[in-house]
């Protein structure tokens, strides 16, 4: 076996390709940049080698550092990650001809599988249908729209070398055939150094699920599973299963089996995956094979029991596949929710800065339940523009889909992340659709259920009353502790009554509240009542509570009168009034949010690529205003209403802050 | 006897409604309480003990002694917040607009004199049209004799004004000279002349909002403390304010039970500090993170945001603290932070308030407007605060402390109890750049040369261990053990005893 290993990757998977490494006995290398100088993999890996400034392409992809990492301390093989460099063929030649192992599969395979245009033609003469595009390079914006209009729109445009949703665009009409092409091309040098673009057409309502393989070099080639991918957002994936809700046994053993075959023709080696489009009457399609360790490989570990990794690195060193077809067996339920670092409520711009709080749930396995957290970042550290917004991957398992989801609600609400946007509260949002829930998905699900982006969740009476409850009963503690001060008259101590008004998300709940040693029992106006456990005490930021028998946790923040408590997706202004303190905020007028609809507000701390209106033009809806830089993804953004430009207070160039204004309307 | 105890109950109803209900159904329909209302969300339930609610004015002119309401426009007493006694005035907008007649002064004046002889805080709620014009210059002496109570009672008990309405012309200079003030956004204004005035004498265009309203004053002008969406939100959080205040200058600050360890370490404080010395970063997280509970009252956040003031709680115990806030303006000391800073001092050390002050200062702003505004005189107000103060003083220089602003941030020479530094400190006379510039200015054409000596001038100074090797920095502090090491200090500190010379009073330089 290997005696040291250099991981050519950061985050959350470079941390992961150590924990498995080390459970191996085998010494690892970390490699990062200035950006990365204090990064959690950093601190992990047994030594960590600096190859540059934070740009990914001045560092982490730029093969000679990496080798240069490779030389210095003498690691026998590399473990790419995914990303970067992990289907580079001239990275897994470099690594051949200095006689490092490449822990992936053969540089052939990555050439053949890696290009998307290529991989397409192999899968066409291998018989395995795949959907109507245009293979051939495509010059330029004008060429796009042609060939848009041949295949027919709604067409998908896509970054020859691209993944994870970047250099990705969908368009329905000629303008955003040419839009989507320059910035598919531009997304595609910065983020791969390789703009080839190519088009096909957008197959709509479809099922992203996918086949892992795994083969050795002797031969062997085996299928775990699939997994199901289709909560996407602009075809970045948000939420992971394995199984999938929708594939019977059949049409899993057809897929499986004809990723092996795919592995087999090509040469293929070590962890891959085959995905797939999959219909509703349960036609698939082959879309692409990603020759790498997938971001969602735990959900397929946590229903089969193989540690990918452990495997890539066996094969790598030439060991035989151990386990057979027959030995793969599908057992429970896995979810995956990805935490990026993107605000949901102002439409999944990425947000970048300190994570003032980052406190994700424990980790735990037992025969009922699994919560398992692979992340790359800690309490204090930076989200930092240069790389992906993804700041863990949470994963649960249960031996049911619904004893996964249940186990994933808990865990999201017991995620604690403060200092940036980020999508958690959309994560639990989706976790209680009952679309989601019913496992009748689609890779549209996000578009169709939120077509006016994320606005929280609204949460359900009964919910909404347990939350009345705890808010209660956790104002009351908090306010006996202020009669506590010193300093107060002897004998004329304020009583803190028993009878409070509790409103929230619009309602208001007249409640009583009799305390006794163990907790408080809530009594509501309508003679029902609820009783709330906890050892919760002031200033707790999470807030553990048993309401009836129920788990209720919540995350608290200050506000005047009560609290902001967030639970289940839900984000909810709580106040806990006396009885006369509410009849007089009864009389309070309602406040208006300043009138921002003749601005445009800058959405994300980024950078202003270029501005295409000046001042005194016109604007129609929906035309592009500027476009603004950010986590390396070109954002356009546009005309909200036909407006006249009155001045324009930023130029190409700026760096600009959230809301800094960058252009006033008239 | 029957009739004699209803007719008090009679009296008291009547006097309850103030103006009546149809004015009081006006104050609603503007978003106002009326001042009774007002008092019930101020005070602990029933606590409340009422003054003088059967005052009534003595005018005669104009047909006044027809129309002698029972309470004459404020109401007046002593109740309890969370137990501790308080004094309150609620001007009542309902009876003739709130005006202060010469009773009505009186009022307020009797339980001025009451919370100073008995120690306890005066809370004005002002919503008043201002002097009853009736009365004319017994209206004003009225108005004299609250300013003059409010400057016998300032440094002996907390006072402070809430403006829930318009408080306009001389009514301005009695909370003027309370301790803090607050509004309510967009139904309470403040200013010596009103827009129709400044019309007429500056031709200047301007509403009441613009002029006076609560943005104005927390942004702009910084009479105000802080402002509030409405008169609940308002009051809750002036309860709020008392919890944290001693009742008088003889009692030290309260302490309330807490739930939180006082040797809770903050590893994410390790990294607060960017790598790059220029990077800005956020000062309330080292705030928050140290405080118990992560409880802040800030003082003064819209205004002069370089410099964070507000009150927090160690170990239950309150503490002020100052602090330079690197996001703005680089953290530099200016006009307006010094004189918000220094005000904040004063009243700390006034009330026994122990001073925990965080320090990343760059030095002061340079300019002409700087100059021209007199930043001497008014730098010096902070340094002449922090100096003069005798209560417990504890300071952590977090990163630069560079120049005259580094004596200045409580300083170990101002009599700082404990001066500690993260490793991350740079103490010096300026940064790095600059230093190099004026001490090797022969060699200015050389850039290879000055990049060397930079860097040797940063190997020297750019840390704390040349402050630390005299003592002027009592102990380098790891980042995550802020908390502890600060609650210690000031544990160790709570029999502290420090007193200045005898003087009639100090001369600062106003």
């Amino acid at each position: 076996m290997f005696k040291k290993i250099l991981i050519a990757n950061r985050g959350e998977i470079a941390c992961r390709v150590i924990k498995s490494a080390r459970k191996m006995g085998i010494q690892t290398v970390a490699i990062y940049s200035d950006a990365d100088k204090h990064a959690l993999h950093v601190q992990m890996a047994d030594e960590a080698v600096h190859i540059g400034p934070p740009p990914a392409n001045q560092s982490y992809i730029v093969i000679d550092k990496v080798m240069d990492a490779i030389r210095q301390t003498g690691a026998e093989a590399v473990h790419p990650g995914y990303g970067f460099l992990s289907e580079n063929k001239l990275f897994a030649e470099a690594l051949e001809a200095a006689g490092v192992a490449f822990i992936g599969p053969p540089a052939g395979a990555i050439e053949s599988m890696g290009d998307k245009i290529t991989s397409k033609k192999i899968a066409q003469e291998a018989n395995v249908s795949t959907v109507p595009g245009y293979m051939g390079l495509i010059a330029d914006a004008d060429e796009a729209v042609n060939i848009s209009n041949e295949v027919g729109y709604p067409v998908m445009i896509k970054a020859s070398a691209g993944g994870g949703g970047k250099g990705m665009r969908i368009a329905w009409n000629d303008q955003e055939a040419r839009e989507g092409f320059q910035s598919s091309k531009n997304e595609a040098a910065n983020s791969f150094g390789d703009d080839r673009i190519f088009i096909e057409k957008f197959v709509t309502q479809p099922r992203h699920i996918e086949i892992q393989v795994l083969a050795d070099q002797h031969g062997n080639c085996i299928y775990l599973g699939e997994r199901e991918c289709s909560i996407q957002r602009r075809n970045q994936k948000v939420i992971e299963e394995a199984p999938s809700p929708f594939l019977d046994e059949a049409t899993r053993k057809a897929m499986g089996e004809q990723s092996v075959a795919l592995a087999k023709a090509v040469g293929y080696t070590s962890a891959g995956t085959v995905e797939f489009i999959v219909d509703g009457d349960k036609n698939f399609y082959f879309l692409e094979m990603n020759t790498r360790l997938q971001v969602e490989h735990p959900v397929t570990e946590l229903i089969t029991g193989v540690d990918l990794v452990e495997q890539m690195i066996r094969v790598a060193n030439g060991e035989p596949l151990t386990i057979t077809q027959d030995d793969v067996k599908l057992n429970g339920w896995a979810m995956e929710s990805r935490l990026y670092a993107e605000d949901p409520y102002r439409g999944f711009l990425p947000s970048i800065g300190r994570l003032t709080s980052y406190r994700p749930p424990a980790e735990e396995a037992t025969a009922s339940a699994v919560v398992r957290n692979d992340t790359g970042v800690y309490e204090g550290g930076e989200i930092s523009m240069y790389y992906d917004p993804m700041i863990a991957k949470l994963c649960t398992w249960g031996p049911s889909r619904a004893d996964a989801i249940e186990e994933m609600r808990k865990a999201l609400d017991g995620f604690e992340v403060e200092g940036i946007g980020h999508n958690l509260p959309f994560l639990s949002a989706v976790m209680d659709h009952p679309k989601f829930v019913s496992g009748n998905i689609t890779t549209a699900f996000i578009e169709e259920e939120y077509p006016e982006g994320f606005e929280g969740v609204t949460l359900p009476q009964e919910a909404l009353r347990n939350v009345a409850a705890a808010a209660a009963a956790m104002y009351r503690v908090a306010e006996i502790r202020r009669t506590r001060i010193s300093g107060r008259m002897d004998n004329h101590e304020r009583k803190v009554g028993t009878e409070w008004v509790v409103t929230l998300q619009g309602e208001s709940f007249p409640v009583s509240i009799a305390a006794d040693h163990d907790g408080s029992t809530i009594k509501f106006a309508d003679g029902s009542s609820k009783r709330v456990t906890s050892d919760w005490t002031p200033g707790q930021s999470l807030a553990r509570l048993n309401v009836d028998d129920e788990e209720l946790v919540l995350k608290v923040g200050k506000a005047p009168n009560g609290y902001r408590l967030r639970t289940r997706g839900a984000d909810l202004k709580v106040n806990v009034y006396t009885p006369r303190q509410s009849e007089l905020a009864a009389l309070m007028p309602e406040k208006v949010a300043p009138d921002t609809s003749r601005l445009l507000l800058c959405p994300m701390p980024g950078l202003i690529v270029n501005v295409n209106v000046q001042e005194g033009e016109e604007v129609q809806e929906g035309q592009a205003l500027c476009t603004v830089e950010a986590m390396k993804m070109e954002n356009i953004l546009r005309a909200e209403k036909k407006a006249v430009v009155a001045k324009i207070n930023a130029a190409a160039g700026d760096s600009l802050a959230v809301d800094d204004i960058i252009m006033e309307f008239e | 006897m029957k009739d004699i105890l209803q007719e008090l109950n009679d009296r008291r109803e009547s006097a309850k409604l103030g103006g009546g209900q149809r004015r009081i159904d006006s104050q609603h329909k503007k978003g106002k309480l009326t001042a009774r209302e007002r008092i019930d969300l101020l005070l602990d339930e029933d606590s409340f003990e009422e003054f003088d609610m059967f005052v009534a004015h003595r005018c005669t002119e104009f047909g006044m002694e027809q129309d002698r309401p029972a309470g004459d426009g404020v109401v007046t007493g002593w109740g309890t917040i969370n137990g501790r006694m308080v004094y309150v005035f609620s001007q009542d907008f309902t009876v003739f607009g709130g005006s202060l007649s010469e009773t009505h002064a009186q009022k307020i004046c009797k339980i001025m004199d009451m919370a100073v002889q008995n120690g306890a805080p005066v809370i004005g709620l002002n919503d008043s049209g201002g002097a009853r014009i009736q009365e004319g210059v017994a209206s004003l002496a009225g108005y004299a004799e609250v300013f003059q109570r409010n400057i016998m009672a300032s440094g002996v008990v907390p006072q402070i004004s809430v403006i829930m309405g318009p408080c306009a012309g001389g009514a301005v200079y009695s909370p003027a000279m309370t301790d803090f003030i607050f509004m309510v956004r967009d139904t309470s204004y403040m200013f010596v002349t009103g827009p129709d005035v400044v019309k007429t004498v500056t031709n200047e265009q301007v509403t009441a909002e613009e002029l006076g309203g609560a943005s104005t004053h927390t942004k702009k002008s910084s009479v105000a403390d802080g402002a509030f969406d409405n008169d609940v939100e308002a009051l809750t959080e002036v309860r709020r304010l008392v919890d944290f205040l001693p009742l008088n200058n003889r009692e030290k600050p309260p302490v309330r039970p807490f739930f939180d360890a006082p040797n809770r370490i903050e590893d994410s404080l390790d990294t607060l500090i960017p790598e790059n010395p220029n990077q800005p970063y956020d000062m309330k997280e080292l705030i928050l993170k140290t405080a118990d509970e992560g409880d802040f009252y800030e003082i003064q956040e819209d205004y002069a945001k370089n410099i964070i003031t507000g009150f927090i709680r160690l170990e239950g115990q309150t503490v002020g603290v100052v602090a330079n806030q690197p996001m703005v303006l680089a953290g530099c000391l200016d006009i307006d932070s010094s004189r918000k800073a220094a005000r904040f001092v004063r009243f700390c050390d006034a009330f026994e308030i122990p001073i925990l002050t965080l320090v990343d200062v760059p030095g002061f702003l340079p300019g002409t407007s700087q100059e021209y505004g007199g930043v001497i005189k008014h730098g010096a107000k902070l340094l002449f605060a922090y100096g003069e103060a005798t209560v417990p003083k504890v300071t952590v220089i977090t990163r630069k402390a560079y120049g005259g602003a580094y004596d200045v941030m409580a300083s170990k020479h101002l009599r700082g109890d404990f001066n500690y530094a993260w490793p991350t400190a740079q103490i010096a006379v300026m940064g790095a750049k600059g230093a190099t510039e004026i001490l090797y200015r022969s060699e200015l054409d050389d850039a290879e040369k000055i990049a060397k000596r930079t860097e040797d001038y940063e190997d020297r100074f750019a840390n704390p261990f040349v402050a630390a090797e005299k003592g002027f920095i009592d102990e380098v502090i790891q980042p995550r053990s802020t908390r502890r090491r600060v609650a210690r200090a000031f544990a160790s500190l709570r029999g502290k005893k420090l007193e200045n010379p005898w003087k009639k009073h100090d001369n600062i330089p106003l």
